[in-house]
């Protein structure tokens, strides 16, 4: 194997999506993280309320995101092969589950605003 | 949602990029050599436009012209999923126009003859163009004709499937197989006995139809034989072991030595020569894939090896340069060029950084570098989900690119995402020279 740059990998994105799409969903995604540090920043901590209902959501953003992709790639469960395949599966699982929570951790905290913040916080 | 998605895919392309990642960048960042070159690339497909994408780029002042009469570009890798009825035929089609990269001129014509003594390669319309450098890259021609009784206007119908002869015919034949898979009978399936791009597809397609039938119920209405053109399944003798086993395990049926020569579709019955003579099946549904040589210009042109190959005409290359062995100034790499092993995109991909290499240093007085070694790979799908991520070089050696992590020999759901989400990503970053 020879070099694998971070540039090829961008190039390589750009074409799985189109350059359009693929840059909306980075910058979808660095607005979501940049909102979630906003919100913590704002509120100076973490609201435990918020965050029960973001750990909640987590199971279905795991199995959202394996749903997902299996639709997306004609698979099913059936087709895990090997152990990296379980690995990648857990990735899969695992990014949907840590997405879906900080998402519904920033929507909550965006709508409900900060001045509940101090009752929520323990 | 955009998250998840994101993450999956990186992994995904992260893998298909290191499954097949040569030099990458490094290319573009070396300062430009300037020339005034006159650099002439014949064929607009994978090598050449990938070859004048990185030519470009390196080079200041070269005079690139590349040539290819065909305006619609073809993914070929993606024939098979068109022909398992996985994608619509637009997925292997893009315009030729889309990927010339700015700065190369494009003369939308067949390269009608070559004179390599006096460097001058005349089209088809009578445009005469002098060249400093030639590259051969007009991949390979598939010769119907030699398989008595086909011809292309029957592929759909009679149970004739022809997943090779482009994306349309690929809808076809999925057509046929769908059709098939209801009814059931018998399907047969070959490869020729000459050299062939993508040697795994014939087995990839028998590995299908039979996913299919199993997935509507109808396995037991259908038989499944393959007839090897040799004693192979596969040309890596330890990928043609685990091949057999699947096929063992799939009841797919095998046949050696039996090389098309003739259809009836009246009768429906497939004739091959075999060392016993000439054998007749009959067959339900079949995939033709006739014999495959270099295109006439080439063999017409003298560039061809004399005496290997003889009835095919690849170009007479140095196997890890890709340089011509008689005329310096021409290289050759794709399909067309007569190596021992390596007709993919994939082998592609490793060899233009190496024909680039050779060529810059050529222009500029320094020592190339690059060698090419044989890779070339396959993921081998053994149904709609999982493949075998198979990689080797000319010493049928495996050379996975991620030894211990993505086995070769395993079948994987990874190596099915490498095929169906990656492939074609990395196919077009490499196009634009970008990978
Ligand atoms: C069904 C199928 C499945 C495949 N699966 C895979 C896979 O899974 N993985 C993989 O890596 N590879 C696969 N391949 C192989 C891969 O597509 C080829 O190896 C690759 O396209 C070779 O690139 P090339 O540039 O040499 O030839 P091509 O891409 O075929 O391009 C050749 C170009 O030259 C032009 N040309 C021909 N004659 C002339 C002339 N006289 N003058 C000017 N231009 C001319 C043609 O119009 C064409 O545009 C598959 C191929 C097929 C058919």
């Amino acid at each position: 194997m020879e070099e694998l740059t971070f540039q090829t990998l961008i190039a390589v994105f750009e074409e799985m999506f189109g350059k359009g799409l693929f840059w909306v969903m980075a910058a979808a995604a660095i607005i979501i993280t940049f909102a979630y540090l906003y919100v913590l920043i704002r509120d100076r901590a973490v609201s435990w309320r918020k965050f029960l209902l973001a750990q909640l959501s987590m199971p279905v953003g795991a199995v959202a995101a394996v749903l997902f992709v299996q639709i997306m790639t004609d698979s099913a469960m059936r087709d895990i092969g090997g152990p990296i395949d379980v690995i990648l599966l857990l990735a899969i699982a695992v990014a949907g589950a840590v997405g879906m929570a900080v998402l519904v951790y920033t929507v909550q905290s965006l709508i409900r605003g900060g001045k509940t913040a101090v009752d929520d916080t323990l | 949602m955009s998250l998840d998605r994101r993450h999956f895919l990186s992994l995904a392309a992260a893998s298909s990029l290191m499954a097949a990642a040569p030099a990458g960048q490094a290319a573009a960042r070396q300062p430009a050599v300037a020339t005034s070159a006159r650099i002439v690339i014949l064929g607009a497909g994978a090598a050449g436009l990938s070859l004048a994408s990185r030519l470009s780029r390196r080079l200041e002042g070269a005079v690139i012209t590349i040539v290819d009469p065909r305006q619609n570009h073809y993914y070929q890798p993606g024939f098979t999923l068109v022909a398992a009825g996985l994608k619509p035929a637009e997925y292997a089609v893009s315009s030729t126009a889309h990927w010339v990269p700015r700065g190369v001129d494009w003369i939308a014509e067949a390269a009608a003859s070559i004179d390599p003594e006096a460097r001058v390669v005349e089209t088809a319309g009578g445009q005469r163009i002098d060249y400093d450098i030639l590259v051969l890259a007009t991949g390979l021609t598939l010769d119907w004709n030699a398989i008595e009784g086909f011809s292309l206007d029957l592929v759909g119908r009679e149970g004739i499937g022809a997943l090779y002869a482009g994306p349309d015919y690929a809808v076809k034949t999925w057509a046929a197989m769908d059709r098939f898979t209801e009814e059931g009978g018998e399907a047969v399936f070959l490869r020729p006995a000459t050299e062939m791009k993508c040697a795994g597809a014939p087995v990839k397609y028998a590995f299908l139809t039979d996913d299919r039938a199993r997935r509507k119920g109808t396995r037991a209405k259908i038989n499944v034989t393959y007839a090897a053109n040799n004693n192979a399944l596969f040309s890596v003798p330890i990928v043609h072991e685990k091949v057999r086993m699947l096929f063992s395990e799939r009841e797919i049926g095998t046949l050696n030595n039996h090389v098309l020569k003739a259809i009836d579709p009246g009768r429906r019955t497939l004739t091959f020569d075999t060392p016993e003579g000439r054998s007749e099946l009959p067959y339900s549904f079949t995939n033709v894939i006739p014999p495959m040589r270099a295109p006439g210009v080439i063999r017409q042109s003298g560039l061809s090896w004399a005496d290997r190959w003889i009835d095919e005409g690849w170009a007479e290359v140095d196997p890890h340069t890709l340089r011509h062995r008689r005329y310096a100034e021409v290289f050759a790499v794709g399909d067309v060029a007569g190596v021992p092993k390596g007709k993919t995109a994939a082998s592609v991909k490793w060899q233009v950084p190496v024909v680039e290499d050779h060529i810059v240093a050529a222009l500029s007085d320094t020592e190339a570098t690059k060698r090419y070694d044989g890779y070339t790979s396959c993921p081998l799908i053994t149904r709609v989900g999982r493949a075998l991520l198979v990689e080797f070089d000319y010493n049928d050696n495996l050379v996975p690119s991620f030894p211990g992590v993505v086995a070769p020999l395993e079948e994987l759901w990874v190596s099915w995402l490498i095929k169906e989400v990656a492939l074609k990503a990395t196919y077009n970053a490499m196009l634009r020279g970008r990978a």
